[in-house]
């Protein structure tokens, strides 16, 4: 079944956009991202305008980030002091992100930013993770392996501006989680992700957040500065394609239900390989784009439109 | 089939008495790109009208174009710059056609001479106007020629030969497939009567698009009130995603 998309102005089949929809949801069930690195490449592939699918991929996040949050706010695992000032900082990048992104798109180097920074960020992070999740793999198997220290002093507890976070026990500056907040909100408004993906990490290892506030809370940043940035994209490029957000959540919805039931039954380090080496693939698929030889040299974009 | 006889026969008794002349129709003139809008197929046919006076002549042929709404377009070049194939020069074009068809009843360059195709800008190379293009580049023919070559692989410039079916030089038809990512405007549609190399005659309609229903209301959405459509994008979202939560969550009950 074919569906005209009235922003994008082209016309796809029903069907796979429920499957990418349905397919990234699975595994945004299963690993608790929101699956935006994903959706937006996958977009891209099938034709879709760059601008729109990053704003409409950010739309769909909100989306698969509801349901999680609702959860985790029940179970009392967010941090919401940490989730404002992450907030305010993501704000501050959003909006900084919407005015690059005008800028680069003018340029005509939209495309290769948003390519390269999807290499250099889903490298570093799928490594990292793949790094971790094979550690722990092997601390497993041999279970009297040292234990990792609870708290370090890092530069970062050094700075002024203290704050103090009780859900998550911490007395930090909040000049860091402004830092991260803002660099997360720039990246949703050019990537079309958001964020979740380097936040975690980020509030892990740089803030000295406990494991089980990080997901809550960045789920809880993750909602606003999406939201956010859906209605600033609407507003300054009407690049947001309801009815294809539409079909995208309809099947990322139903996917990350079923996802997140299959997620129980595998044990935590395998499925962190596992979403390294998706998140390796998708990095490996783009840089190749950018560094093989291309079968056409030119292309053609229409100004004003992307 | 017999209403488009009756219209034929209605165009041919409308005809004055005078040679030479060609007069078509569409089979519709209105296209309306509604949600499930898939590609449209258009009949184009129409009559010829012999000069009686005249000795027999060699046979007519005739000519198609449909011409979509005018788009500016940018052509970007890639190089290889740090080992990284980007966009290194562009050039831009103020008006180019979004979509172009050339349906022929034989090879155009068979029937017509290059001089009345350039005059009449009937072929996508000259329809395109490439000596508009504007940019600090060395060759801009490499660009423009770029552009005709990127539109034909997508099927949005057509080539049409002995597509227009010719019957005893006194009828004409053709059916064109208008693909499914349409741009919204006026596609007029002119039809050449063409003898010798040199167009007689020439007849123009045009085929009219846009947007309807649910398309045409969030279109007009997005443009007129950017704020209330996206805040609308994000109330789909947060229902859904609520939604979503709780009936699994009852199904699981």
């Amino acid at each position: 079944m074919q569906i005209y998309l009235p922003i994008a102005e082209i016309s796809v089949n029903a069907l796979t956009l429920l499957g990418i929809g349905g397919g990234v949801g699975l595994l945004s069930g299963m690993f608790g991202v929101g699956g935006g690195f994903l959706i937006t490449p996958l977009l891209f592939f099938i034709g879709i305008p760059p601008a729109v699918a990053v704003a409409t991929g950010v739309n769909q996040v909100v989306a698969s980030s509801v349901s999680g949050v609702l959860a985790h706010m029940k179970r009392r695992t967010v941090d919401l002091r940490m989730g404002w000032v992450l907030l305010i900082g993501g704000l501050i990048g959003s909006v900084a992100g919407i005015a690059l992104f005008r800028y680069l798109s003018e340029m005509g180097q939209i495309d290769l930013a948003v390519q390269l920074s999807y290499v250099i960020f889903l490298g570093v992070i799928g490594l990292l993770m793949l790094q971790e999740g094979l550690r722990a793999w092997y601390r497993t198997s041999r279970s009297n392996a040292p234990r990792r220290k609870l708290h370090t002093h890092i530069w970062v507890h050094k700075m002024p501006f203290k704050m103090k976070f009780r859900v998550s026990g911490l007395y930090i500056s909040v000049i860091p989680p402004i830092m991260v907040g803002m660099l997360v909100g720039l990246l949703s408004a050019v990537m079309g992700v958001g964020g979740g993906f380097i936040m975690v990490p980020a509030m892990i290892y740089l803030l000295g957040m406990p494991t089980k506030v990080v997901i809550g809370t960045s789920l809880f940043q993750i909602i606003f500065v999406t939201a956010f940035t859906t209605v600033m994209h609407a507003v300054t490029s009407h690049s947001v394609d309801i009815m294809l957000a539409l079909f995208l959540i309809l099947g990322g919805v139903i996917g990350a239900q079923v996802g997140a039931q299959v997620g129980l039954k595998l044990k935590a380090e395998q499925l962190r390989i596992l979403l390294a080496l998706v998140v390796l693939a998708v990095c490996a698929k783009i840089g190749l784009d950018l560094l093989l030889r291309p079968d056409e040299f030119y292309s053609i974009s229409i100004p004003g439109r992307d | 089939m017999t209403r488009v006889l009756a219209i034929l026969f209605l165009i041919l008794a409308a005809l004055p008495v005078r040679g030479n002349e060609i007069v078509g129709a569409l089979s519709q003139n209105r296209v309306s790109l509604t949600a499930n809008f898939s590609g449209s197929e258009i009949l184009i046919f129409g009559a010829i009208r012999h000069d009686l006076d005249v000795a027999e002549e060699s046979p007519y042929d005739v000519v198609i174009v449909i011409e979509g709404p005018h788009q500016p377009v940018d052509i970007w070049r890639k190089d290889r710059r740090m080992g990284i194939w980007m966009n290194v020069e562009s050039v831009s074009m103020a008006s180019v056609p979004s979509f172009y068809a050339v349906a022929t009843s034989a090879p155009l360059d068979e029937i017509l001479t290059p001089e009345t195709d350039a005059e009449h800008r009937i072929s996508a190379s000259y329809a395109i106007r490439p000596d508009q293009a504007t940019g600090q580049v060395e060759d801009p023919s490499l660009f423009t020629s770029a552009l005709m070559r990127i539109r034909e692989r997508a099927e949005q410039y057509l080539t049409l030969d002995r597509w227009v079916f010719l019957d005893r030089d006194i009828l004409f038809r053709a059916n064109v497939q208008l693909p499914a990512n349409l741009t919204e405007g006026a596609y007029t549609t002119r039809m050449y009567l063409v003898r010798d190399g040199d167009v007689v005659n020439q007849f123009r309609t045009a085929i009219f698009v846009r947007k309807e229903g649910i398309e045409r209301w969030l279109h007009q959405l997005a443009y007129d009130q950017p704020l209330a459509y996206g805040l609308l994008a994000l109330l789909i979202a947060l229902a859904a995603g609520w939604g979503a939560s709780e009936a699994f969550r009852y199904l699981r009950h």
